[in-house]
């Protein structure tokens, strides 16, 4: 366990940053905003990536996995949140390959984790049903019948959802729609009849769908592990996204930060540099103080879930919440700073500022992440 | 009924008829059982109590039963909880073994280890003591002098430990040494085990101010340990500390307003202080802002083991110019929250109607005003990471003051 990046993972960080500044800056994201491009990110990106093992760096070597670990995950998450790159690398290698990883039988494991290894199938986890997350508050119901399962219900905020190949519907056999039994993980291909998927604008310029199922019918194998006893390999995947998601947070907060500090030096006004202001630099040395934090949370995070699984639920809230208000600091400061520009199209900081309003809500908000670490220590 | 729900009525029943009534009273340090060798039962009842829960494996509910502990899931640990709770059923055994070292093994430590130890714990048959800080290691733990010498088939160790927290009333140490002297700091750093019995080792209370002498310093002077007493890999001991940060957060919130202390902490302070509803503290403004706080001092307690590793990496990065700012800036917050979580009764400075901790807070919580401007300002803090850190440009310097 350690909270700075051993030498494969400091070379794992430089290829990766050189590859996205090269194929994915910002600009590529708002190419695909202004073209409305269909898919929501580029194929050829993603080929890439998936060349590079992105897709499969969680998985052992023994599934065709690259076998990094998540702070390997983690390092490239960084990087993709720096450029807000979008690729199916989080929804598909972060959540997908770690619900199948958690809640599949080994038969399943054989059969998928490779497919994902070597980008030939994308996933998308269809959760949420109301607009705040509540990963427990789930009506949608998946019934056996003889070989088959039928599911009923609407997802919304599915990332991923209008283009992902299967979707992991949570879905319930039994039990209240708050409680954590009958929870069950059923794949379901996108194109299976009764789907619908409407893809919906969001304002990170990235996927997301509202999915509903009516009387979707999949073999009864297409159930991750057994039938209604998903809850736990659940809540581990969303903490497993959540850590994910902090580290792209992360990289995000820090490249935002970056182009402020950078503007403070250049701007200059009342003829002197802006960033010569006591009053601005005391709003940024805050900054600074809040990113180291925000650094070993995610990095301690990263960790726990490879080496100590029993802490992650205390250490993913930790990290989301923190990342949460960071990121809505670091994006809001952003734009103030750069004043008139900031709220311009033109600048990239609009960007930066959107994606964090998404990244706040995906997998709970603070006060879910509060409530929820409070919860834990008892009080 | 789900599972749970039957679970919860069978624990409420079982509680309601073996929970002795004097043991649902509040505690005050003199009615708590810690185990171990030299452990008396403050009284019939306190025993009957203990016993009753150490045979359901209770004292350690979620550990897994083949140790001794319950097996519950984490759902039924929290119902269990939830309706000692609700009678105020004291903790039948007070235990750092519980606590702190337990989570470590079952993490850690090897199945001979898990075998060996757990159980103990459970049953309360060894109390155990944590030593981490020496008299030259404060806040710099890992320069830590205690040796532990590789002699083959065991350690030799030479060294002490100081505030050894009744060091005196237990029966086993679990404390971190060197074991390699040659390497950065914390990576020559086990974790060890050591059993108080064993020849060369001492123990003297320290006295302190109030009279009172609940701390010891821990001698070691050629005491031999089985090499099977060493948790995680050898010179591995820095990463078991750390995640033992993690149970120590979780301890906080588990002694509660039972916990013999000197100074208030905001967990226990709020068991004690505030009104709590289906396990949560009622008063969701005070709950958000003590959660904040706890969150902020996990983050920072990490921080300071990041900026040690990158040292010994030989990475540089800015963490060591933040700490002081934020460490005491969480210190003053600590100390508004303790004053808005005692409400009137943190108000008392002096004489009767307050107890001595009471007013203490108060004292403290004025005290910790000049922790923001003792050893340069907050804003001169600051100001150096604007100009060290992020290189912005400075503008006149009588006008700063920096």
């Amino acid at each position: 366990m350690a909270l700075v990046f051993n030498e494969e993972q400091r070379f794992l960080q430089d290829s990766a940053r050189e590859f996205l500044n090269k194929e994915a800056p910002v600009e590529a994201l708002r190419k695909l905003r202004d073209t409305r491009d269909s898919l929501g990110y580029s194929q050829d990106l993603w080929r890439n990536m998936v060349e590079l093992g992105w897709a499969s760096i969680i998985l052992p070597e023994a599934y065709g996995g690259l076998e990094f670990g998540f702070t390997g995950l983690g390092v490239v998450m960084q990087e993709t949140g720096r450029n807000l790159v979008a690729s199916p690398l989080f929804a598909t290698a972060a959540v997908g390959a770690s619900a199948v990883l958690l809640a599949g039988s080994e038969a399943q494991k054989e059969d998928l984790l490779p497919r994902i290894a070597a980008g030939e199938l994308t996933l998308a986890l269809a959760l949420e049903e109301s607009h705040h997350h509540n990963p427990w508050q789930i009506a949608t119901r998946v019934e056996q019948q003889g070989e088959q399962l039928v599911i009923n219900g609407c997802k919304t905020f599915v990332l991923d959802g209008h283009s992902a190949d299967e979707l992991l519907v949570v879905c319930r056999t039994a039990g209240e729609a708050d409680s954590r039994d009958g929870i069950s993980l059923v794949r379901v291909p996108r194109d299976a009849a009764g789907v619908s998927v409407q893809r919906t604008v969001m304002a990170d310029s990235r996927n997301a769908a509202n999915v509903s199922f009516d009387g979707v019918s999949v073999p009864a194998s297409n159930a991750l592990g057994a039938l209604g006893e998903a809850a736990d390999a659940l809540e581990a995947t969303l903490d497993r996204g959540r850590v994910a998601l902090a580290a792209e947070m992360l990289g995000s907060a820090e490249e935002v930060f970056r182009r402020t500090v950078d503007y403070l030096k250049e701007r200059v006004q009342f003829g002197v540099p802006i960033g010569s202001f006591q009053a601005l630099q005391h709003r940024a040395a805050i900054i600074q103080t809040e990113l180291e934090l925000a650094r070993s949370v995610v990095m301690q995070a990263l960790s726990t879930v490879d080496e100590q699984p029993r802490q992650l639920p205390l250490l993913a809230s930790l990290a989301k919440a923190q990342l949460n208000e960071l990121i809505k600091l670091a994006t809001n400061e952003a734009v103030q700073m750069h004043g008139g520009i900031g709220v311009t199209d033109e600048l990239e900081i609009g960007f930066f500022l959107k994606r964090a309003r998404v990244t706040m809500q995906v997998f709970g908000d603070t006060g879910f992440h509060r409530d929820r670490y409070a919860s834990i220590c008892g009080y | 009924m789900d599972d749970l729900e039957r679970f919860r009525a069978e624990t409420r029943e079982w509680l309601e008829a073996n929970c002795p009534q004097s043991q649902r009273l509040p505690t005050t340090p003199a009615d708590q059982y810690w185990g171990g060798r030299k452990g008396e039962f403050p009284s019939e009842d306190s025993r009957l109590w203990f016993e009753r829960m150490r045979d359901r494996g209770w004292t350690a509910p979620e550990w897994p039963e083949a140790y001794g502990g319950g097996g519950l899931t984490p759902q039924q640990g929290k119902v269990l909880k939830e309706e000692m709770k609700r009678i105020n059923a004291r903790t039948p055994l007070f235990s750092l073994g519980i606590w702190m070292l337990g989570p470590a093994l079952l993490e850690y430590g090897t199945e001979e280890q898990k075998q060996r130890h757990l159980r103990a714990i459970v049953n309360g048959e060894v109390r155990w003591f944590q030593g981490y800080s020496e008299p030259g290691s404060g806040s710099d733990l890992a320069s830590l002098q205690t040796r532990a010498e590789d002699k083959g088939d065991h350690f030799l160790v030479n060294g002490s430990k100081i505030w050894t927290t009744n060091a005196d009333k237990s029966d086993w140490i679990f404390c971190l040494v060197r074991t390699n002297p040659d390497v950065k700091k914390q990576e020559g750093i086990s974790f060890l085990l050591i059993d108080m019995n064993d020849p060369g080792v001492s123990v003297t209370p320290i006295e302190l101010i109030s009279g009172e002498s609940e701390f010891c310093q821990t001698f070691f002077d050629n005491v031999k340990v089985p090499k099977e007493n060493l948790v995680g890999p050898l010179n591995g001991g820095w990463s078991v500390a750390k995640a033992l940060l993690v149970h120590e957060r979780k301890l906080m919130a588990e002694i509660g307003s039972e916990s013999p202390r000197k100074v208030l902490s905001p967990v226990p302070a709020a068991r004690e202080y505030l009104a709590f509803r289906d396990g949560k503290i009622a008063d969701g403004q005070l709950r958000n802002d003590l959660v904040r706080y706890e969150m902020r001092m996990h983050a920072i307690g990490l921080t300071h083991f990041r900026t040690f590793e990158e040292r010994n990496a030989g990475q540089q990065s800015a963490a060591p110019l933040t700490m002081k700012y934020l460490g005491t800036e969480a210190e003053k917050e600590k100390f508004e929250l303790l004053l808005a979580i005692l409400g009137s009764r943190g108000l008392g400075w002096e004489g009767e109607g307050f107890t001595e901790e009471e007013l203490d807070t108060l004292r403290m919580w004025a005290m910790s005003k000049t922790m923001t401007i003792a050893g340069g300002t907050s804003e001169i803090q600051l100001n150096v990471i604007a100009k060290n850190v992020l290189q912005l440009p400075q503008a006149n310097q009588s006008a700063k003051g920096a």
